[in-house]
């Protein structure tokens, strides 16, 4: 059975539902139990309209839920008059409920487990599996989330911005679980870009797909990290490149410069480097110029001194590091990165292991030990 | 059934028998640790002997309530502190000599020159919410 399809019209079915008058809330868990019914019904009768089936059995099970709720008459007056089919897929609605899901009333953890069930259509146990939480933890979040979004009227308009900050989030998460959250994101990203016209939405898929084309050369055999200047460029996907540089290239064509669009402009100069040597870093100082006027995220000027670093040379780097505060995170091992291009091994050494202690997971802290391993060993043979 | 905890100490525990720090390892023993300790998990999750295991940042702060309507105080990082939980692993076993076996065989992980750390680990029973039956 195919489940990408059977997720895909999870939107859609949700917003035909909600259209028809049946509350959010009541609406998703209804779609939810259509979606569970179609994973059990399908593969040996897969129906020939598949979306159509899923609202005639999700709009049952909201009418069955509904007059089960006896205390609720209202809603059940409006339960017996059945309605017309609803209309034709309205991209509009898909796009409605990113909103919703995005809402700013919703704390960012919150969006995320909406985001994914009500658009994604995965199911509250393989959220809870993807960020490691118990199921009853995460129902409740949800249910929660649906909540504080019930008085939202669904015909208000969103703000985009709100929506790829959550995608973006669910992006980074990477995957854990049987869920691959990096490509889940990919998906509704893709699946917003064809329902908005929108530079941004364009620049942040674009960056999406740029990073996730290394993501094969990314870790080695035994999972430890490889380092982009150390990847066998081989292993990177040319295809999500190509794709996510056109995407770009139409972008940044409208001139509507965005955060994404540059963070997309940067992994598509990497992207492009037929070794690490040839990268373009001078353009890519300035891409980072660019970005630090767009937002004033520390992070950004730490990249930026990293790439200072290369274009003019370590001593530029780590000038350009002392001008931010050293709790940023990852300050640390940028300053062992750049000392050691410097020469100053000892130094390095001595910061790639006090980076390791304040690595925030696992693959870095042993990445960080392993760089201070090994300009130990150099220093001591 | 009983469940236990493993602890793994930065500080506090007795110094081990292969006692380096690990920034003075080669690389390659660095990598032949870690794959050490995934295989490990990966081991008792096949045997069903597995129930969760997590590491820890170095740092971390003390906290305590400061009274009503006062912000809590926060001490910290604890650098003077004696002891420094690295990490766990919650296993869940039918006798408490197989626990003293597991938690033999983990302290056994590879260090320096690729030979066994001989590392100290804390083993601890978790209390249970009620009596089993059998008690």
């Amino acid at each position: 059975m195919n489940e990408a399809l059977l997720r895909s019209l999870t939107p859609s079915v949700l917003a035909i539902l909600v259209r028809r008058g049946a509350d959010f809330a009541a609406a998703e868990d209804a779609v939810q139990d259509a979606l569970v019914e179609a994973v059990r019904v399908w593969p040996a009768d897969q129906p020939r309209d598949p979306k159509g089936w899923l609202v005639t059995v999700a709009w049952r099970r909201f009418l069955d839920a509904t007059r089960a709720d006896t205390a609720r008459r209202r809603r059940e007056d409006l339960a017996d008059e059945e309605p017309a089919p609803g209309p034709a897929p309205a991209v509009d609605d898909t796009l409605q409920l990113y909103f919703l899901c995005s809402h700013p009333s919703l704390t960012p953890s919150s969006a995320v487990a909406l985001t994914l069930r009500a658009v994604g259509g995965l199911t509250t146990r393989q959220i809870a599996e993807a960020y490691l939480v118990p199921e009853a933890t995460m129902a409740q979040r949800i249910s929660r989330a649906k909540r504080t979004v019930s008085t939202v009227r669904f015909d208000q308009p969103g703000d985009v911005a709100t929506v790829l900050r959550v995608l973006y989030l669910v992006f980074n998460e990477g995957y854990s679980g049987d869920v691959d959250l990096a490509a889940e994101a990919i998906r509704l990203t893709r699946q917003l870009a064809a329902g908005i016209d929108h530079p941004e939405v364009a620049g942040l898929l674009a960056l999406m797909l740029l990073h996730h084309a290394r993501r094969a050369a990314r870790t080695a055999p035994d999972g430890s990290l490889v380092p982009l200047a150390e990847q066998d460029r081989g292993r990177w996907d040319t295809g999500a490149i190509a794709e996510g540089v056109e995407i770009l290239q139409r972008a940044l064509a409208r001139d509507r410069l965005g955060e994404f669009q540059a963070q997309a402009a940067i992994a598509a100069l990497h992207a492009d480097a037929p070794t690490a040597e040839e990268t373009d870093w001078v353009q890519i100082v300035e891409w980072y110029d660019e970005l630090a006027g767009l937002t004033d995220s520390p992070v950004v000027r730490l990249n930026r001194a990293v790439a200072v670093g290369e274009a003019d040379g370590p001593r530029a780097g780590l000038a350009a590091l002392a001008e931010l505060t050293d709790s940023l995170p990852r300050h640390t091992a940028v300053a062992a990165y750049l000392h050691e291009r410097d020469g100053d091994l000892e130094t390095a050494a001595h910061l790639y292991a006090e980076a390791a202690g304040k690595a925030p997971n696992l693959a870095e802290r042993d990445h960080l030990t392993r760089q201070a391993a090994r300009l130990n060993a150099r220093l001591r043979g | 059934m009983a469940k236990y905890l493993l602890l793994k100490h930065y500080r506090g525990a007795p110094a081990p028998v292969n006692d380096i720090c690990m920034d003075q390892w080669t690389p390659q023993e660095i990598s032949d640790h870690v794959q050490f300790m995934n295989d490990f998990a990966a081991r008792l999750e096949k045997t069903g002997e597995f129930v969760e295991g997590l590491a820890l940042a170095p740092e971390g702060t003390w906290v305590r309530y400061d009274g009503e309507g006062r912000p809590p105080v926060t001490d910290g990082p604890f650098a003077e502190t004696k002891d420094l939980i690295a990490g766990w692993m919650v296993i869940d076993v039918d006798t408490y000599e197989r626990a003293l076996e597991l938690a033999g065989e983990l302290s056994a992980a590879p260090g320096a020159g690729g030979k066994p750390i001989h590392e100290w680990l804390e083993l601890r029973p978790l209390l249970t919410a009620h009596p089993t039956v059998t008690e």
